[in-house]
Order: structure tokens, then C-alpha cells, then sequence
């Protein structure tokens, strides 16, 4: 779906409707998975999906409706179906408009062609370097190989009419052994950015170094985050903590803590949509371009994201971060980024004399989204530092720790970053970390 | 819709493929959700679309698309083909699929009372009834309710000569108060029936009238508001008693992902990870005490995870997975049973038309025991009643858990004692069931919907069952966040 397309469905929509204001989401994705373990390729897919969204609004009575009939009639359709919901729902009266159109003149095309038709052929033979170094070494590989076109129209009848595109491509590997595993991902936009071979040499290197894995008791150690843990440590703070709903239900840290010092002076995250290093994109889903928002700068909380809804309870404008109609959960930043430092994985190793290498965290939850409690389990890749050397895989731990208070104590950031799932983050040496238990593996 | 499927299937097979299956899927869905006293969610998602499954140079490939018109289905059809041929180039061996007899069925949904024929109104005025019976005192910030409704009907038809259609339709329905202190330092929250979408089954309106959501709206409010003022959960070794709720997603997180064979055979590894249950362990495995006896049971009446046949075409089944504390059963596929010498358990399931089927949980049940909750807290001496999950998580083979509660009581010498507020346990699996001494009776064993149950990559969502009541464990380690 093209952007004339797009905007010429949108029309039919925002003609068709009844409503006192009304707005379109369409959706459209190709996308496809080659998915693999045990050495070979056992699950590969593909799809398109094309989708309509529609909100309408009577009064203060909101309702939205979904289809995927995108013909003339079933666009007009969706305008009624919303509308006539709108009509018998009960008021909010916390709702105050739709957005109207913001002026921005940046780029929306984030798409590489080459990415877009990325045919199953590649994605198997991006499989077969993936898993020959494991194989090599007797090991096994399991991932996932994904490639994908995507674009979102809004339009409303406030004159908002938005389109953009972009890909997106992802190669993670799992390498394991009779007593260990490792791990290497890339995400990017561009799939000629994943270098299959070289992820599937660095999982399999960790399997490696970690095999015969040791105990350590739980406790608070020294602990150096790889990115992917410091990713997701940071998508638990940003997902619970670091949008305006959360401050406004009183479920957020960030309560009444603007400009005050939350966390150590070398910690600054922010969210941009518009930064390479991550997935772009120019607007949110009600078609507010996104503003580069500061959350947490030199260590002092400095700000939350917004949405039309949030923004206008409090006389503000959004900061383009809504996510599509209906939200329970409000805006979010979902392009995170965090400062780097002036240290390298290396040497925060070669200057541990004792402590933990992490490569990743497995199934974390918030536990108490105001004191920033969370827990996790480490997995595929933890390891032992001892006299500034990695001396020893380790058995998997669970923590449970406040990321403020991790955050508290970061006492080297590294110069180099990479994108996890919706954060760009370096790696982290924390003075202290908590493990709370063990298990068997 | 016969048409279509018939047209993907031979398309597929005339392409090259040596077994094919398609799913047409049709869903509508209505949800109401309503939050300190407006409407804040009315919405209808209609879709429909079609996958397309097949085995070509014996391996798999899948497409789907949102387009259902002749054209687009055969295309469809044909990449799916692609896509195997290119899964062929790093296959060990040719897949084998177990046998299944071709069944030719039409199968109505279970409701008793059609949700949808219950005017918007209504239940729009029973959810705002409820948040205003919420709104106790003034630290209660946020009511949230819901009224979620889904009717699917798919069409199933394989180059074996399945031809299946099947009719469903879900009911469920949630009330959630949120208590904040007024300095802001902390929330507690407090939900009914259950947390994280409160409970859903394979029913009518008939489950949202027996939950009585109004009946228990005040309660959840003050509750949640007296978590504020409860102190906090103290570290240490209790005995615990966990409520049917939290017991349901002990039984999803520590049995029900473990018995899937196709975790235990690595095909998960890159994500959701394994599992320890691994095939030696089949049959001379002492996963819990004897007090545990849990089934895999599609066929439980009105349980979200129940269906009258799989995504493969192969019926819904009941299986033992432990019995009388032994490790007996797997969930299992048409691909991955005969690798380890078994036939289909019929648990294929994909999350609407543009997901391959996977193995799924069903209804995972822990099956009755002989006692009353109140026989349970009468004999135990010092220990924790622990009810509705508010965090969870787990190692990636299903042995080192935490889960944290919205509220425990203490127990002390039989009567249950103070509200204490943040509480966590965790264990090991096998550790935590061989320590369950006490499970309850039939007459307090509920069926609990988990609509959110994730998987797989592109991530899937399946909807699946646990019959719990309530049991209890010794010496189990808790309060670690006050440690």
C-alpha cells in the first residue's frame, strides 16, 4: 500500500462518517520469519495484512472499530460501524479532541528496498552461516531470521494526514551445548547490516566459554550488563515508569520527582524517533510528528512522554508517543536511547577483580513499578570475572533489584551501543546487583 | 469458505507440495472497557484472513494473507510452497507427520447465552455500576472493568481430506482497583475475578452472571486501599496456600510449558527456551507429591483452552501429564509425537489465520483433591495465603520461579492473621509439587481463562485453560523483596 493509496482509503473513510470527528489508522505489513533449531530451518512464514482502524467521536463518547474488508464499501462500513458506537457508549469527560495536524518536513520513507524483498532464499542462507560455526563444534543453533516492510497511514477530519514506512530486519542465535549456551542478536533497519556468520561465531564462542558452569551463591555482586540486559532493563522503566498516564495514576516513580535527582549523575535516557541508531519513525498513531523527548538526564528525572489524551488533561501538547486507540496503558517511548560512556566491555572486565558478566535477562517482570523493583533470571551466557579476566561459566541466577538503584551505582558506561528491542543502549558495570536464587542450569 | 480452502490446498499441491492445509478464519470481536467512570474502550476488531500450510521437499512453509479472493489465496498458496522449498536446503531429514483419521465435522459453539445479544448498554451500566462501587475513598485513583466478547468461526481443510468447520465463542469480564498513597510512595492494586483479564471461558453471558462482577466491586476496593497500610510481606520459610487463581498460572508457568514437546525437543531454544521435563524422564519422573494429579483436557465443557478438534485436524483430547505425582504426558503435535514414539495429543493451535499452529496448552489442570480451603488454613500453623498473581517469571526450562501476589494473609495456628502486602515466593519445580501436601476439593474448583498466553516467534497469543481450586506447599521461601 502506497502512500496514494493509503490516503485515498483514508478518504472514503473520513467522507463516509457521520461522527463529530474521526480519524483512520490503515495498516499495512509484509513480513516474514525463517525460524530454526537444531541446525535446520523447522518453522518459515510469511504474511500480508492489511487493516483499518477507525475512531470516532460524538460529543465526548468515543468508539473504534477494526476490519480488514478495505473495498470502498467496507471502508464506508467501518465509518458507520464507529460512529454508531460512539453514539451508545457514555461520555469521557476527560477527552477533549483529536489531534489537529502538527507542521513537520523530515523524512518518513525509512524502507531499504533491499530489505523490503528479501526473498526466503536469503533468510535460508542466512541460516546456514548462522548455525556453522555451532555446527562446526559440535553444538546446536536455534533462532530466528526476520525481514519485513511495514506502513501506517492516520488521517483525521481535523486534516491530520500521515503516512510512513520503514522495514525492519532481526537475526537472533541461541547456540547451545550439553551444559551451556550463548547468545548474539542484530537488529536493524537494513538487513545487509546482519552479518549471519559473525552472530553465530559469537553465540557459539559464549556456549564455549561458559561450558562446566560453576555455582555462585546468591548476593549482591559487581555485575557488567551486556547490552541486551541494560536494553532490557531499561524497556522495564520506560514501559512502567516513563509515560504521563503512569504519573497520572500514581503508578510512576516519576510522581512528583521532576528535577530531582533519581539516579546517578552518568545515567541520561531519552526517547527519539527520528535517530537512525534505532527503528525510525516520524509520527505516533494519532499522526503527532515525535519529539525527541529527555527522560532521565545526567541523573535528574526530566520528563515523560505524551499522547493527545494525557496532554490535554493537563493543558499540554503531545510529544507524539501515542500508540493506537483504545490505550488502557498510555504513551510510551518505544525509540529509547541511553548515553554512552567512555569505557569498552574489555575493560570493564580487565578492571573487575571479582564480579558477574551478564549477556542477557530471561522473562523479567516489574514487581513494584514505584520502588522500581524488578526480577529476571540470567540466561545464555553468565559468567564469572575474577582478577580482571573472565575465569568460569556460571549456573543461571534470579535477581531482584530496583533499577533506580542499580542505576545509582553505574560506575562505567561503554563507548559503543546497539539496538535491542525498542533501546539503543551500551553496556554497564554496576557496583551492585542483586541475585536472590539459583537454579540448576 | 469450503471453496476457498479447497482452492489454497490444491493450489499447493499442484505447486509441488506433498501435504498442505488451510485455515479460513472469520472473528469478530467487542470489547467494552470502562475506567474511573467513562468509557474508555468500545471497540469491534472484525477480520478475517487465511494461512496456508505446507510440507514440500519435506519441510515446512507458510503464508497467509488478509485477502481472500481466489487470486490472492492460490498466490498465497504458491509462496508457502517457496518458503518450504527454501526450509528444505538446511533439513536433517524429511518431516514425518503421525497418522490421523480425515475427519469431516460441523461444530456449534457452547454458549448458552449469545454475549452478543446482550445490548452494549447493559454491559457498558454493570461496568460503570461496578467502578462506582469501587470508589470506596479517595485513594482509590483507578477502576478499570471489562466485558471482552469473541466469536470465531474457522474453516479447516488438509490434502489428507479433513474438512472441518468450527464455530466458538469466548466470554470474559474483569474489575480492577488501583489504591495510590497520597505521598505518592506507594500502589497497590487489587482484581476480580483474576488478574490479567480476569477470567474467560468457552461460554455465554452465563459466566459474566456467576462472577457476580458487582457483587464483589466494594470489596476490591477496600482491599486495595487497605494494602496501603498492610506491612510488608517479611522474608522467610512458610507454609503456603495459594488461591485457585494463582495456582492456575502455577500450574501454566511450571507444568504447562514444560509438558510441550516441542520445548523439550529445542525447537523453542532461540526463545521461549526448553525444558527440564526432557523424554527419559516419561513415565519414571517424580515431578510432585502424590497429592498431584494434573491432565491435559481440551474436553473440559466451557474451558477457555477447550475445542473439538486441533489445528491439524486431529481431535481435542484428555491426557494425563502427572499422575499421583509421576510424570506421565506430554502436549504434543502431529511432527513432534513420533520422534519420540507417541501419536498427536491434539494440541496445534494458532493464534487467527496469519499463525502456524503450535502446541498450546489446552486445559491444564490440577485435579481436585479432598480439602476444604478452610480445612487447609485450619491445619497449617504458620504460614501464607496467597492470592492473585501480580508478577511472575521463570528460568527458561521451567525450574527456578517468582511470583509475586496482590495479597497475602498470615496464618498462625490454624486463622488466617494480618493483610501483608508485596508478597513473593519461589522455589524449584520439582522441589515446590513434591512439597504440596494439600490440594483442593471439587466443590471449590474453578475453571480459570488465561487469554494471554505468549509464544513463538512472530510472537503468538493463545487462550487456554486451568482447572484449579486451591492446595498447599511446605517450606517455601518467601519475601525475597524484603530481603
Amino acid at each position: 500500500m502506497d502512500r496514494e493509496q493509503a490516503m485515498e482509503m483514508a478518504q472514503v473513510v473520513l467522507e463516509a462518517s457521520e461522527a463529530d470527528q474521526t480519524e483512520v489508522i490503515l495498516s499495512a505489513s509484509q513480513s516474514a520469519l525463517t525460524r530454526f533449531a537444531n541446525n535446520a530451518i523447522h518453522q518459515n512464514v510469511a504474511e500480508t495484512v492489511v487493516q483499518a482502524s477507525v475512531r470516532a467521536v460524538v460529543g465526548k463518547r468515543v468508539g473504534v472499530v477494526t476490519g480488514s474488508d478495505l473495498s470502498p464499501e467496507g471502508l464506508r462500513q467501518l465509518a458507520r460501524d464507529a460512529r454508531d458506537l460512539a453514539r451508545v457508549s457514555a461520555p469521557d469527560e476527560d477527552f477533549v479532541s483529536l489531534p489537529g495536524p502538527v507542521p513537520y518536513s523530515g523524512e518518513t520513507d525509512f524502507a531499504d528496498p533491499a530489505t523490503a524483498d528479501f526473498t526466503p532464499e536469503g533468510r535460508a542462507e542466512g541460516v546456514r552461516l548462522a548455525i556453522l560455526a555451532a555446527e562446526s563444534q559440535g553444538l546446536t543453533a536455534a533462532g530466528a531470521f526476520s525481514t519485513g516492510w511495514s506502513s501506517t497511514t492516520v488521517a483525521n477530519s481535523l486534516g491530520v494526514a500521515t503516512y510512513q514506512c520503514r522495514t525492519q530486519a532481526e537475526l537472533s542465535v541461541v547456540v547451545a551445548g550439553s551444559d551451556s549456551s550463548g547468545y548474539a542478536r542484530t537488529a536493524a533497519a537494513q538487513v545487509s547490516d546482519i552479518d549471519a556468520a559473525a552472530l553465530g561465531e559469537t553465540a557459539t564462542q559464549k556456549c564455549l566459554t561458559s561450558r562446566h558452569p560453576q555455582e555462585v551463591e546468591p548476593g549482591d555482586y559487581t555485575v557488567i550488563l551486556e547490552p541486551e540486559a541494560v536494553g532490557d532493563m531499561i524497556m522495564m522503566l520506560s514501559m512502567y515508569d516513563l509515560g504521563a498516564l503512569a504519573v497520572q495514576e500514581g503508578r510512576s516513580f516519576m510522581a512528583g520527582q521532576m528535577g530531582q535527582r533519581v539516579c546517578g549523575t552518568n545515567i541520561s535516557i531519552w526517547d527519539d524517533g527520528h535517530d537512525p541508531r534505532g527503528l525510525r519513525m516520524a509520527y505516533d498513531f494519532e499522526g503527532v510528528p515525535k519529539q525527541r523527548v529527555n527522560l532521565i538526564t545526567d541523573g535528574v528525572a526530566a520528563g515523560v512522554v505524551w499522547d493527545s489524551y494525557t496532554a490535554q488533561r493537563e493543558g499540554r501538547s503531545s510529544t507524539g508517543h501515542a500508540l493506537p486507540a483504545p490505550n488502557h496503558w498510555g504513551p510510551v517511548p518505544i525509540n529509547v536511547f541511553v548515553a554512552t560512556g567512555d569505557s569498552s566491555l574489555g575493560e570493564m572486565i580487565a578492571n573487575t577483580e571479582y564480579g558477574l558478566l551478564v549477556t542477557r535477562f530471561h522473562y523479567t517482570n516489574m514487581i513494584h513499578p514505584i520502588r522500581t523493583v524488578f526480577t529476571g533470571m540470567t540466561r545464555d551466557g553468565t559468567f564469572l570475572i575474577r582478577d580482571g579476566r573472565i575465569a568460569a561459566g556460571l549456573k543461571n541466577l534470579r535477581f531482584t533489584q530496583s533499577i533506580l538503584e542499580a542505576l545509582s551505582g553505574v560506575s562505567a558506561i561503554a563507548r559503543e551501543g546497539q539496538l535491542t528491542d525498542y533501546v539503543w543502549c551500551p553496556a554497564m558495570k554496576l557496583d551492585a546487583f542483586s541475585f536472590s536464587s539459583a537454579t540448576e542450569f | 469458505m469450503e471453496d476457498l480452502t479447497r482452492l489454497a490446498v490444491e493450489t499447493a499441491q499442484a505447486a509441488g507440495a506433498s501435504y498442505a492445509d488451510a485455515r479460513l478464519v472469520r472473528s469478530r470481536e467487542e470489547q467494552v472497557s470502562v475506567k474511573s467512570g467513562a468509557v474508555q474502550g468500545l471497540e469491534v476488531h472484525a477480520g478475517q484472513g487465511i494461512g496456508v500450510r505446507v510440507i514440500a521437499d519435506g519441510a515446512w512453509g507458510f503464508a497467509s494473507t488478509t485477502a481472500t479472493t481466489p487470486e490472492a489465496v492460490a498466490q498465497t498458496a504458491r509462496l508457502a510452497v517457496r518458503i518450504a522449498r527454501a526450509s528444505a536446503t538446511t533439513k536433517r531429514q524429511d518431516l514425518r507427520l503421525s497418522e490421523v483419521e480425515p475427519a469431516r465435522a460441523r461444530v456449534r459453539h457452547t454458549a448458552r447465552q449469545d454475549p452478543f445479544a446482550v445490548p452494549l448498554e447493559e454491559r457498558i451500566a454493570l461496568l460503570l455500576d461496578c467502578d462506582q462501587a469501587m470508589a470506596v475513598e479517595e485513594r482509590i485513583k483507578v477502576r478499570e472493568g471489562f466485558i471482552r466478547l469473541v466469536r470465531e468461526e474457522k474453516h479447516f481443510a488438509s490434502s489428507e481430506g479433513a474438512d472441518i468447520y468450527q464455530e466458538r465463542i469466548e466470554t470474559g469480564a474483569g474489575i480492577e482497583a488501583r489504591a495510590v498513597a497520597p505521598d505518592g510512595s506507594d500502589t497497590q492494586v487489587r482484581s476480580y475475578p483474576s488478574s490479567h483479564g480476569g477470567n474467560m471461558g468457552t461460554r455465554g453471558w452465563e459466566i459474566v452472571e456467576e462472577m457476580d462482577l458487582l457483587g464483589n466491586a466494594e470489596r476490591v476496593g477496600r482491599e486495595a486501599a487497605e494494602l496501603l497500610d498492610a506491612p510488608h510481606c517479611p522474608a522467610g520459610v512458610k507454609d503456603i496456600i495459594l488461591e485457585g487463581s494463582q495456582l492456575a498460572l502455577q500450574v501454566h508457568e511450571s507444568c504447562g510449558h514444560p509438558i510441550e514437546l516441542d520445548r523439550v525437543l529445542g525447537m523453542e531454544a532461540s526463545f521461549a527456551g526448553t525444558s527440564f521435563l526432557t523424554p527419559e524422564k516419561l513415565g519414571n519422573f517424580r515431578y510432585g507429591s502424590e497429592a498431584v494429579n494434573i491432565t491435559a483436557d481440551a474436553t473440559v465443557p466451557g474451558g477457555l483452552g477447550s475445542f473439538a478438534y486441533d489445528d491439524e485436524g486431529v481431535p481435542g483430547q484428555r491426557t494425563p501429564i502427572v499422575t499421583e505425582g509421576l510424570f506421565v504426558g506430554y502436549l504434543s503435535s502431529r511432527e513432534t509425537a513420533p520422534i519420540v514414539g507417541l501419536s498427536s495429543s491434539g494440541t496445534m493451535r494458532a493464534d487467527g489465520p496469519h499463525r502456524i499452529p503450535l502446541i498450546r496448552m489446552t486445559n491444564i489442570n490440577l485435579e481436585p483433591g479432598d480439602w476444604s480451603l478452610d480445612e487447609m488454613i485450619a491445619d497449617t500453623q504458620d504460614g501464607l495465603f496467597l492470592l492473585t498473581n501480580t508478577s511472575w517469571s521463570i528460568d527458561d526450562k521451567r525450574l527456578n520461579f517468582q511470583f509475586g501476589t496482590q495479597l497475602a494473609y498470615e496464618i498462625m495456628g490454624g486463622s488466617l492473621g494480618r493483610v501483608l502486602k508485596n508478597a513473593t515466593y519461589n522455589g524449584i519445580t520439582p522441589e515446590f509439587w513434591r512439597a504440596c501436601d494439600a490440594v483442593g476439593h471439587r466443590a471449590e474448583w474453578i475453571m480459570w481463562g488465561v487469554p494471554n498466553c505468549g509464544k513463538g516467534e512472530p510472537m503468538q497469543s493463545a487462550h487456554v485453560g486451568h482447572g484449579a481450586s486451591s492446595a498447599r506447599f511446605r517450606n517455601v521461601r518467601v519475601g525475597v523483596m524484603e530481603e
